[in-house]
């Protein structure tokens, strides 16, 4: 009972925390790089669009941010024997991240958000682009622990302690597992930016509320539609990596994305099944030859091991040592299946929308964008990545199931035993209670904003000011 | 020194960070409703804090993560035992960071209170627990020897517990009026000078009674020095500020938490987590430990990175180190007409 409460307070509370951290990690990019261009060009439009992404990203951040200490505690709560196994070995990349990462981007953000005329240009824009790196440290750390959960590396079990050890921090930090998952989940989020970016200025143009403004909102969708295109085919080519290493470190995974039961060569990938799932009754298939072949080993004649080979496979390996016997080695193979097709479907989706409104701006003739049609695929494009990022994780935690580290320790095994489950419970509901509120508060706040737009500028421009001369002017921001 | 004892140091280092640090921005906001009369002063309080909570939070989330890398023992036995006052401490922090971060991002009254009051709960709730908490782990809780918690909630709520609780809450009240006599001008400023001067006195013998209380169970030469000068500091905080050397006096209660904490820590030593049950079963800086590893590698990092920490914080007080009036508040933030009407759906403006 605590096992499934505790699964679903960290499934409900990891998914809402990484519905922001994309957005962040990709929004903080085109931030601080509309505000370079600002820098170089002295186009206010730049600065504008700079600052109207800048309130976006801030209202996601903070709930980013607040939400992370949620997931930082988690691990003692409901986790606590799964720290004391893993914690050598796991904490510290948890603990670097906050050195090294979380302080640079609370730090700096900071500093970007109430200096303005306050300190140099040059360096104002230097604090948001120390806040991107901030984020792409925090996901490179993050993802190497979980990367460790995927694919243990660097370590040895202590007979004495019984708990897992830290020999080569090197190979904890260039797991391979990591070398693929950190570029695709980087990818990723830069789809999940340039979809805010190009909903945002794609809606303005829709509703042409000031006609002057036409141009900018032109300049921020068409960079948003080539960003998110670029990054679509980053996040295609990593997730193809990332898919042999997967089935050569997971193949169970893989086999679960495809609901393949038994082992084949040349094995087709399934586009959509309709079926019971478990390997009995296919009623309709629409599958593409050879291809999962291809996705997993790189040949289109490779080898793709089927479920029913590798449980039993597991289940004579696994079965004899205490620690880690489990009554089955298959993960909940709806999920996966679906999950799998999910991240890869709306992710597509996403990127021929941009190429639509790039078509569509490329022609100068906004009538398509002022259709009536157009703010749905509008809305439909800015949480797209979102939502695919979302199912990615779902797809990758849940296949990873029965196991917590994959091959070493078990879910069940992880539970805190000292919390009842009337504890459990009541953070469970306390949480997703308090995430729905807050849900539709930030949607509110965000739509709010992206539907106001781009601010006129003050005149004369946020002049960097002389410190000493001007104590009891107004502060350009306060909160 | 063992990297064990190292790591004990380092991860009392940042509590005492968190304490010093976060300890006045609780205090700030715990402050909303007495200096906080007019919308205006609202936002002068409000914005001394703006630029520099979100750093001083990161002290407990890297304190948390330290104490999971260096100790895993400690956190997971600290974490799933300490479940509900955690629970409510993350809720708390949640609604207070969200009002700083949402409170201006709709000039609508109603909106406003409604994060004021977040605010306020959450400076109160947060330090009141961490009070509790560390009340009991210096005092010792019933653990058993599989180093899990076996007490309830209600073991936790033990008067001197809830009186640890309340020592701290008015130590970061006090710490926060000298911030802000500090970092305001004008009414405010002597508003705040002068509450300081009536409630400091209630701060100081609330943290002398729990430091001796404490102190007297489990305190050593060290321990007792430390908390002379933490009671010293103190006082002269109070007298200074009587002066009107708020910088001083700032400096006063920020020393004197940094030393009380320390002190705690100090009567900590060498146990993590001291057992009620039986002391065999206490959690040590050895047995609690990671591998000599993991602490080496955490070692440098550490060594290498806290003073660049330190170093870009410290320029961000420097950056924002004038003094806020009144006169430096700019207008609302949304005071420019919003979207088209027509634009607008039936719900907006009824707050949320």
């Amino acid at each position: 009972m605590n096992v499934d409460l505790a699964r679903w307070q960290f499934a409900v509370t990891t998914v809402y925390h990484f519905l922001f951290v994309p957005v962040t990690i990709g929004l903080s990019a085109f931030v601080a790089g509309f505000h370079t261009v600002y820098l170089r060009t002295r186009n206010p439009a730049h600065l504008r669009l700079s600052k109207f992404l800048g309130k976006l990203f801030t209202i996601n951040f903070g709930l980013g941010l607040v939400t992370g200490i949620v997931q930082e505690f988690q691990f003692g709560m409901n986790w606590s024997d799964y720290s004391r196994f893993v914690g050598d070995i796991f904490g510290a990349p948890l603990a670097i991240e906050a050195l090294l990462a979380f302080f640079l981007e609370s730090t700096f953000l900071g500093l970007w958000i109430f200096g303005w005329g306050r300190i140099p240009e040059k360096l104002h824009v230097a604090c948001i682009w120390i806040v991107h790196i901030g984020t792409l440290l925090s996901a490179y750390f993050i993802l190497a622990a979980n990367s460790f959960m995927q694919h243990p590396v660097g370590y040895r079990i202590n007979p004495e302690t019984g708990r897992a050890e830290l020999t080569d921090f090197v190979a904890v930090l260039t797991n391979k597992v990591q070398m693929v998952t950190f570029p695709h989940t980087a990818f990723a989020s830069y789809m999940c930016g340039a979809a805010v970016v190009l909903g945002a200025c794609m809606w303005h143009i829709h509703k042409k509320h000031v006609a002057d403004d036409l141009p900018m909102y032109r300049t921020g969708a068409r960079v948003g539609a080539i960003a998110l295109l670029v990054a679509g085919a980053g996040v295609a080519i990593s997730g193809d990596f990332q898919g042999k290493v997967m089935t050569e470190v997971q193949p169970m995974k893989m086999a679960a994305a495809e609901a393949l039961y038994e082992t084949q060569d040349s094995a087709p990938f399934s586009i959509l099944t309709v079926s019971s799932l478990n390997g009995e009754q296919e009623k309709v298939a629409i599958t593409v030859p050879k291809l999962l072949s291809f996705l997993g080993t790189g040949s289109f004649d490779g080898t793709i091991h089927g479920i029913n080979d590798l449980e039993a496979q597991y289940q004579a390996k696994y079965q004899q040592a205490e620690l880690t016997s489990s009554p089955s080695y298959t993960p909940t193979l709806p999920l996966t299946y679906w999950s799998f097709r999910m991240m890869i479907g709306i992710g597509m989706s996403s990127c021929a929308v941009a190429l639509l409104a790039l078509w569509t701006l490329r022609r100068r003739n906004d009538a398509p964008a002022r259709s009536r049609w157009w703010p749905w695929l509008v809305g439909f494009v800015a949480v797209a990545p979102v939502l695919g990022n979302a199912f990615g994780w779902i797809f990758t935690e849940t296949g990873r199931q029965p196991w917590l580290v994959f091959g070493l320790f078990t879910t069940k095994s992880g539970v805190s035993p000292g919390v009842s489950t009337a504890e459990v419970a009541t953070s469970l509901i306390t949480f997703t209670l308090l995430y729905a509120v807050l849900a539709v508060i930030e949607v509110r706040l965000t739509l709010r904003y992206a539907k106001a737009g781009a601010e006129p500028l003050k005149d004369p421009p946020d002049t960097p000011s002389d410190s000493s001369s001007d104590d009891s002017q107004p502060l350009q921001f306060a909160y | 020194m063992e990297l064990t004892t190292v790591w004990f140091v380092l991860i009392a280092v940042l509590w005492t960070g968190y304490f010093c640090l976060e300890g006045f921005d609780f205090g700030v906001g715990m402050l909303f409703p007495v200096l906080g009369t007019t919308e205006k002063r609202r936002r002068v309080l409000l914005n001394t804090i703006g630029p520099v909570w979100d750093g001083n939070e990161v002290w407990l989330i890297t304190a948390g993560g330290a104490t999971f890398a260096a100790f895993p023992h400690w956190y997971a036995t600290m974490f799933s035992g300490f479940y509900l006052p955690l629970l409510l401490i993350l809720v708390a922090l949640i609604v207070r960071a969200l009002g700083f971060e949402y409170r201006h991002k709709r000039n609508d009254d109603t909106w406003r209170q409604r994060w004021d009051w977040m605010i306020i709960a959450g400076s109160v709730v947060v330090p009141f627990i961490w009070g509790v908490t560390f009340t009991n782990i210096v005092r010792g809780i019933p653990i058993n020897a599989d180093r899990e918690f076996t007490g309830s909630v209600l073991t936790l709520l033990n008067p001197a517990a809830l009186f640890g609780g309340l020592a701290l809450v008015a130590v970061c009240l006090l710490h926060g009026l000298l911030f802000v006599a500090l970092k305001t001008d004008g009414e405010i400023r002597s508003d705040a000078r002068t509450l300081a001067g009536r409630i400091g006195w209630v701060a100081v013998a609330a943290a002398a009674v729990l430091l001796v209380v404490l102190g007297l169970d489990s305190g050593s030469v060290a321990s007792w020095i430390m908390t002379a000068l933490a009671a010293v500091a103190l006082v002269a905080a109070l007298l200074l500020n009587a002066r009107d050397r708020e910088g001083l006096a700032f400096t006063g209660t920020f020393l004197a938490i940094g030393l009380a904490v320390a002190s705690l820590f100090v009567m900590l030593f060498p146990d993590v987590m001291p057992s009620s049950t039986n002391a065999a079963w206490s959690l040590t800086v050895d047995n609690a430990a990671s591998s000599h590893k993991t602490l080496g590698i955490m070692t440098w990092v550490g060594v290498l990175f806290l003073p660049i920490v330190l170093l870009y914080q410290g320029f961000t007080y420097w950056t924002f180190r004038k003094r806020i009036t009144t006169e430096h508040i700019p207008p609302a933030h949304d005071e420019r007409d919003w979207a088209p009407r027509r634009d607008r759906s039936p719900s907006e403006g009824a707050g949320v």
